[in-house]
C-alpha cells in the first residue's frame, strides 16, 4: 500500500508536470499574440489599471476593424489582427517576472506590452533582454530604465518622470514669481520620493533661496492625512507639491478641503489630470496641474486624438485619462514600426528583372517582419499618437522624447475646466543621453554632457 | 517663537486623539474576536472594507431618493448593521465554528485565506474604481458638520463624532463585560472554555455573538472610515497591520489594552507628522518591538498558569 | 549521519533535476526556480514549527539573504553566485543571532508578532534608502559560480543546477539535524519545554540554535532567488511575503524535508496558473485552496503519503 499511494503521487506530480510542459500546437501566424499586462487589483487599478486595459481593448477592437485613424488605417498589425492576453500586474516585481515567463514561454505571445510600476518595468527589463522578446513599458516612469542600462529588446514609448517636476518646477515660477515657503506631501515609495527631490532640486536651482519648510511622506496608502493636513496648515506654505494619486489623492483632498487648507496654500499636483473629472468641487480653483505628457486635457486637437476620445469613450462611457493615452502610444509605436519594417521589406525586395524564385521573394517580402526586423524599424523612430508626436529618442533610441504641458484649474458650471496651459518642448525638460536626471537637475540643467 | 512650539504640541495632542479614535474603532473588534475565541482574525481588514463599501452604496441610494443630506449618517450605521448582521453569522456559522480547537496559526491562516477570497468578492461586487460617499452637490457627511478650530487649525466636527464613537464603544463594551450576565458568561469563556461548557454555558452560542459584534465593529470602522477617504479596494489589508500592532502593544484581548495602544499610535504617529517626517513610515514598528521586548505580551496581560 | 531512504531519495530528486535541467522547457525551469528557492525558506519554517514556532516576520531574512547578495554585486562588484550565497549565509546568521536572544524567550502569538515588527522595521528602512532604489529595489545578475564565468543558456542551467544542488544538501543536513539529538529535542521543546529544563537540556539554546538555522536557510533562499528573478526590493519583507512561507508551510506538513520542497511546487504552479487563467480572481483560487487544504487535509500535503503508512500499519 505505501508503495502504491507513493507511486500514484509521483505518477501525479509527473503527469501534471508532463501536462505543463506541453507545447502548445505550431501554427501558422495567423494572428499577433500580445501579452498586456496592467493592474487589474490593488490601488492603481482604478485610476490607472483599468483605464489602460480599456484603451487596450478599445484600440484593438478599432484598428483589427481598419478603423484606425491615418495612417493607420491598415487592420491590426499590418494585416494581421491583434489577439489580446491580459494579465494582472499586481503582487510586485519578484512575482512579475515568473509571470513575464509564462506570458512569453508558455502563452507564446508575440511581444509584451505593459507594466505602469516603476519597479516591475526595472524587474522585467532584463528578464525581457534574456527571452530575446519584444517588451513595449507604456506607462512607468523612473529614468532608471534605460539611465543605468541600455536595451535590444525593451522599448518605452512615454517619456520619463524627470519632465514631471521641471516643468512643473517652470511654470509655478512663470506665475507666482513670488514664491517664498514652498511645502511637500508625497507618498513614501520611490515614485513619491523621486518627484519630490527632483521638485526640490528644480526649485533649489531655479530660485535659490525658497524656503523648503516640511516634506510629509506618508505611508503608500495611509488613507488618514489628518495629522499631515495640520502639519501643512502649520507650515503656512505658499505651495504644496503633491505627486499623490489614486485613492491617496483622492483622500487627502477630501480631508483637506473642509480645513481650508487650499485657501492659504496653491496645490501643484503632478499627477492630477485623471482626477480633475473625477472630483468636480473638490479641486479648489487655481491648483495646478500636469499629466505625463501632453495627454488628456493637455493633448493638442489631432484626428488622433478625436479617435481615442470616441473609441474610448464608446467603451468606458467616460473620456480617456492619461494612461489611456499611454497605451495608444504603445499599440501605435509597435503599429508604425511593424508597417515600417514592411514597407522596407517589400521595397528592398524588388522582385523585377530575371529573377527566378519570384514568388518566394515575394512571400518573404509580405510575411510579417521578424522581430529584429520591427526592433530595428522601431528604433529612433517617430510616429503619430493622440498626444502627438512621439520621438524614441532615449536610450539609444528605445526611450520615447516629449514635451508636457500644466495648466491651472477652473471650476465653471460643474465641471472643472484647465486654463493658462502651457507647453514645454522636450529638451527643455528632459536630460540628455548619458547623464542621470538628479545630476542635471543640480548641475543647473546642462545642455551637453 | 513660544506660542509655535506650544501651538504645534496642541496639534499634535488634537491629531494624536484623532488618530487614536479611529484606530480604536477597528483594533477593538479584532481583540474582542481575540480574547474571546483565541482568533486573530485578519479578514477583520475584510469586514472593515466591506462596511465601508455598503456605507458607499447605501448612502448614493440615499442621495439618489432626494432625501436629506444629514440622512446618510443613518445609513453609514445601517451599513454597518446590515454587514456585521450578514458575514458575521456566515463566516461563524459557515467556516469558524468547524475549526474550533485548531492551532492558532492554523486559525490565522484561515482567517487569511478569507480575506483572499473577500477581497476579490469585493473586487466582483464593486469594481476597481475608488468611491466616494458623497450628495449630487459634493456634500459629504465629513463637511456636514462644520468645523471647530484649535490653536489656529481647523478640525472638522466629524472628529469629534470618531472621538465619540470611539469613547462610547469602549464604555458599553466595558460595561457590558464587567455588569450584564451575559458579559459575565463572556468572562468565563474567555477565562476557561472547557469548565464553562461544563458548567453549562453555551460556548457556540457566545463564539456566534462575540463574532458577530466583532464584524459589526469592524463594519463600523469602515463605514464611519468611507466619507473621509476614496473607498478602495486594497484598503483593508492597509489597516489590518495597523490594528495588529495597537492590540499587540495593548496585550492581546484586552479592551483597555486597545484604548492604550491606540492612544500610544496615534500620538507618536502625530508626533512623527509634525518633528520628524522621515522617521513617520516605521514608527509604530518600532513601538510594537520597543513595547513587546519591554513588555513580552503587551502592556495590558495576565499572568498565565504554567502547563506542567 | 548515515544514508537513510529520505536522504538516498534527495540525492536521486537531485540528481533527476540536474540531468532533466537542460531540456525542460524554460518556464518551467523557472517555476522549479522558483519553487526551490520558496523550498529552502519553507525548510526552515518547518524547523521553527517542529519546535512550535510560527514566525509571520521571516521575510526579515528572505530580503536580508536577497540584499546582501545585491550588495555584493552592485556595490563590492563581486557577482559570483557562490560568494552572493555565502554573503546571505554570514548576514543573515548575524543578525538572527542577535535578534534570536530576544526571540528565542518568545512563544505563540508574541513570537509571530515580534518577528513581524522587526520585518516591518526593516522594510521602512529599505523604503527610506533612496541610494538602494527605495520601493523599486534594484537588479542582481550573477555572472560567475565559484569564479568561473558562464555566459548566456549556460548561465540558466549553472543557476538552476547550483540552486539545485543547494537545496540538496541544506535539505540533507537538515534532515541529519532532525535525527539527531539536538534535533529531536524540537519536538519535545513544542510539546512541553518545563520537562525539556527537568532533563537537563537548555531550552533556550535549542530555540536559539533552530532560530539561527532556520535564519540562515531563509537568508540562503532570498539570495538564490535574488540571483534566479533577477531583481530584488523591499517587498521581500513585507507581511504578505512572511505569510506566504507560513501558509507554504502550513500547506507542506512538517513530517518531512521532502514536505516543503513538494509543498513549494504546488503552492507556486497553483499560483501561477490561477494568475494566468483567472488574473481578476487568482486571489480567490488561491484562498479557496489554502481553506480547502486546512479543512481537509490538517496536517498538509504530506499527509497524502502518510496516510496510505497509517493504514497499512494498521492492517
Amino acid at each position: 500500500m505505501k508503495r502504491i499511494g507513493g507511486a500514484l503521487g509521483a505518477a501525479v506530480v509527473a503527469c501534471s508536470l508532463l501536462a505543463m510542459g506541453m507545447p502548445a500546437q505550431a501554427q501558422q501566424k495567423t494572428s499577433v499574440k500580445v501579452g498586456f499586462v496592467t493592474f487589474l487589483s490593488g490601488p492603481a487599478a482604478g485610476p490607472f489599471g483599468v483605464p489602460a486595459k480599456m484603451a487596450a481593448e478599445a484600440i484593438v477592437e478599432s484598428l483589427n476593424a481598419g478603423k484606425g485613424p491615418a495612417p493607420y488605417q491598415i487592420k491590426g498589425f499590418g494585416g494581421l489582427p491583434i489577439e489580446l492576453v491580459v494579465a494582472d500586474e499586481a503582487g510586485g516585481a519578484t512575482k512579475q517576472v515568473a509571470e513575464f515567463r509564462t506570458l512569453v514561454q508558455r502563452q507564446e505571445v508575440d511581444m509584451v506590452i505593459g507594466y505602469i510600476g516603476s519597479g516591475d518595468c526595472l524587474a522585467i527589463a532584463p528578464v525581457a533582454e534574456e527571452l530575446k522578446k519584444l517588451t513595449v513599458l507604456f506607462d512607468c516612469g523612473t529614468p532608471r530604465v534605460f539611465e543605468e542600462a541600455s536595451y535590444k529588446y525593451v522599448f518605452r514609448t512615454r517619456a520619463h518622470a524627470t519632465m514631471d517636476a521641471v516643468a512643473a518646477t517652470m511654470y509655478l515660477l512663470d506665475n507666482r514669481p513670488a514664491v517664498k515657503r514652498i511645502s511637500g506631501i508625497n507618498q513614501n515609495y520611490a515614485y513619491g520620493q523621486d518627484s519630490w527631490n527632483d521638485f526640490e532640486a528644480s526649485i533649489k536651482a531655479m530660485k535659490p533661496g525658497v524656503e523648503i519648510v516640511t516634506s510629509q511622506m506618508p505611508k503608500f496608502g495611509a488613507g488618514q492625512y489628518g495629522s499631515e493636513v495640520s502639519a501643512l496648515l502649520a507650515s503656512n506654505s505658499d505651495v504644496i507639491h503633491s505627486s499623490l494619486w489614486g485613492g491617496d489623492l483622492e483622500a487627502f483632498m477630501l480631508q483637506a478641503q473642509p480645513r481650508d487648507l487650499f485657501r492659504k496654500s496653491v496645490l501643484v499636483l503632478v499627477a492630477g489630470e485623471p482626477y480633475l473629472h473625477r472630483l468636480p468641487g473638490k479641486i479648489p480653483d487655481g491648483t495646478i496641474v500636469g499629466a505625463r505628457g501632453t495627454n488628456g486635457v493637455f493633448a493638442p486637437d489631432s484626428p488622433h486624438k478625436r479617435w481615442l476620445m470616441e473609441i474610448y469613450k464608446a467603451k468606458a462611457g467616460v473620456d480617456p485619462n492619461y494612461p489611456a493615452f499611454s497605451v495608444a502610444q504603445a499599440f501605435l509605436g509597435v503599429k508604425a514600426a511593424w508597417e515600417k519594417a514592411t514597407a522596407k521589406k517589400i521595397g528592398s525586395a524588388i522582385p523585377m528583372g530575371a529573377a527566378k524564385n519570384v514568388k518566394e521573394e515575394m512571400e518573404k517580402a509580405y510575411a510579417p517582419p521578424t522581430q529584429d526586423e520591427l526592433i530595428a524599424a522601431f528604433e529612433n523612430s517617430t510616429f503619430d499618437s493622440p498626444s502627438g508626436k512621439v520621438k524614441m529618442g532615449l536610450g539609444k533610441g528605445h526611450q520615447a522624447v516629449m514635451g508636457t504641458a500644466y495648466g491651472t484649474t477652473r471650476f465653471e458650471n460643474g465641471v472643472v475646466k484647465v486654463g493658462n496651459i502651457k507647453y514645454y518642448d522636450a529638451e527643455r525638460v528632459t536630460p540628455p543621453e548619458g547623464i542621470s536626471s538628479l545630476d542635471w537637475i543640480k548641475s543647473g540643467f546642462r545642455k551637453s554632457k | 517663537m513660544g506660542a509655535r512650539v506650544v501651538s504645534q504640541f496642541i496639534a499634535v495632542l488634537v491629531d494624536g486623539v484623532v488618530y487614536a479614535s479611529w484606530l480604536f474603532i477597528i483594533a477593538v473588534g479584532l481583540t474582542l474576536i481575540y480574547g474571546v475565541m483565541k482568533i486573530l482574525n485578519i479578514a477583520h481588514g475584510s469586514l472593515y472594507a466591506l462596511g465601508a463599501f455598503s456605507a458607499v452604496s447605501l448612502s448614493a441610494a440615499w442621495f439618489s431618493q432626494g432625501y436629506a443630506a444629514m440622512g446618510s449618517f443613518a445609513m453609514l450605521a445601517l451599513a454597518a448593521v446590515l454587514v456585521g448582521l450578514v458575514f458575521g453569522p456566515l463566516i461563524e456559522r459557515g467556516l469558524l465554528q468547524f475549526l474550533y480547537g485548531k492551532d492558532e496559526v492554523v486559525l490565522v491562516l484561515v482567517t487569511y485565506a478569507l480575506f483572499l477570497i473577500l477581497e476579490d468578492f469585493i473586487k466582483l461586487v464593486w469594481g476597481v474604481d475608488p468611491l466616494f460617499v458623497q450628495g449630487p452637490n459634493g456634500e459629504t457627511p465629513y463637511g456636514l458638520l462644520g468645523n471647530f478650530e484649535v490653536a489656529g487649525l481647523t478640525y472638522p466636527n466629524y472628529n469629534l463624532l470618531l472621538l465619540g464613537v470611539a469613547v462610547l464603544t469602549g464604555l458599553v463594551l466595558t460595561w457590558s463585560l464587567n455588569s450584564t450576565r451575559s458579559g459575565k458568561l463572556l468572562l468565563a469563556v474567555i477565562h476557561d472554555r472547557e469548565v464553562s461548557a461544563a458548567l453549562g454555558i453555551n460556548v457556540s452560542r457566545t463564539y456566534f455573538v462575540t463574532f458577530t459584534i466583532g464584524a459589526f465593529l469592524a463594519a463600523v470602522g469602515g463605514a464611519l472610515t468611507a466619507p473621509t477617504v476614496s473607498v478602495v479596494t486594497g484598503m483593508g489589508a492597509e489597516v489590518i497591520v495597523m490594528a495588529f500592532a495597537v492590540v499587540v502593544i495593548g496585550g492581546l484581548g484586552s479592551l483597555p489594552g486597545a484604548a492604550l495602544g491606540a492612544l500610544i499610535v496615534g500620538m507618536v504617529r502625530a508626533a512623527a507628522v509634525h518633528y520628524a517626517p522621515e522617521v513617520e513610515l516605521f514608527s509604530i514598528y518600532f513601538v510594537m518591538a520597543a513595547v513587546l521586548i519591554a513588555r513580552p505580551k503587551g502592556l495590558f496581560s495576565g499572568a498565565e498558569v504554567r502547563k506542567i | 549521519m548515515k544514508l537513510d531512504r529520505t536522504g538516498l531519495s534527495l540525492i536521486v530528486v537531485v540528481v533527476m533535476l540536474l540531468v532533466s535541467g537542460p531540456f525542460l522547457p524554460s518556464w518551467m525551469v523557472s517555476l522549479l526556480n522558483v519553487s526551490m528557492c520558496y523550498g529552502i525558506v519553507v525548510l526552515g519554517m518547518m524547523l521553527l514549527m517542529r519546535t512550535g514556532l510560527v514566525s509571520f516576520g521571516h521575510g526579515l531574512y528572505y530580503c536580508l539573504g536577497a540584499y546582501a547578495a545585491g550588495l555584493i554585486d552592485q556595490v563590492w562588484k563581486m557577482p559570483d553566485m557562490l560568494l552572493m550565497v555565502a554573503g546571505s549565509i554570514v548576514a543573515t546568521a548575524v543578525v538572527s543571532a542577535v535578534l534570536g536572544l530576544l526571540l528565542a524567550k518568545y512563544r505563540e502569538i508574541f513570537f509571530a508578532m515580534l518577528s513581524l515588527a522587526f520585518s516591518m522595521i526593516l522594510y521602512g528602512l529599505l523604503v527610506k534608502s533612496a541610494s538602494l532604489g527605495s520601493t523599486d529595489g534594484f537588479n542582481v545578475a550573477a555572472k560567475t559560480v565559484g569564479g568561473v564565468a558562464v555566459e548566456g543558456d549556460t548561465l540558466r542551467v549553472t543557476v538552476f543546477s547550483v540552486t539545485a544542488v543547494i537545496l540538496g544538501i541544506a535539505a540533507f543536513l537538515l534532515h541529519g539535524y532532525l535525527a539527531s539529538h539536538r534535533g529531536r529535542l524540537a519536538g519535545a521543546i513544542r510539546d512541553n519545554e518545563l520537562r525539556v529544563e527537568y532533563m537537563g537540556a537548555s531550552v533556550f539554546a535549542t530555540v536559539h540554535f533552530n532560530y539561527v538555522v532556520s535564519a540562515v536557510l531563509a537568508g540562503i533562499g532570498g539570495a538564490l532567488m535574488a540571483v534566479n528573478i533577477g531583481h530584488i526590493d523591499p517587498e521581500m519583507t513585507y507581511w504578505p511575503q512572511s505569510g506566504e512561507f507560513v501558509f507554504i508551510a502550513i500547506l507542506s506538513g512538517t513530517g518531512s524535508v521532502f514536505a516543503p520542497l513538494g509543498g513549494a511546487l504546488v503552492f507556486e504552479s497553483v499560483r501561477s496558473f490561477a494568475y494566468e487563467y483567472s488574473p481578476n480572481t487568482w486571489q480567490m483560487v488561491l484562498g479557496i485552496t489554502m481553506l480547502v487544504v486546512m479543512i481537509f487535509l490538517p496536517g498538509g500535503l504530506w499527509s497524502l503519503f502518510t496516510r496510505g503508512k497509517a493504514k497499512e500499519a494498521a492492517t
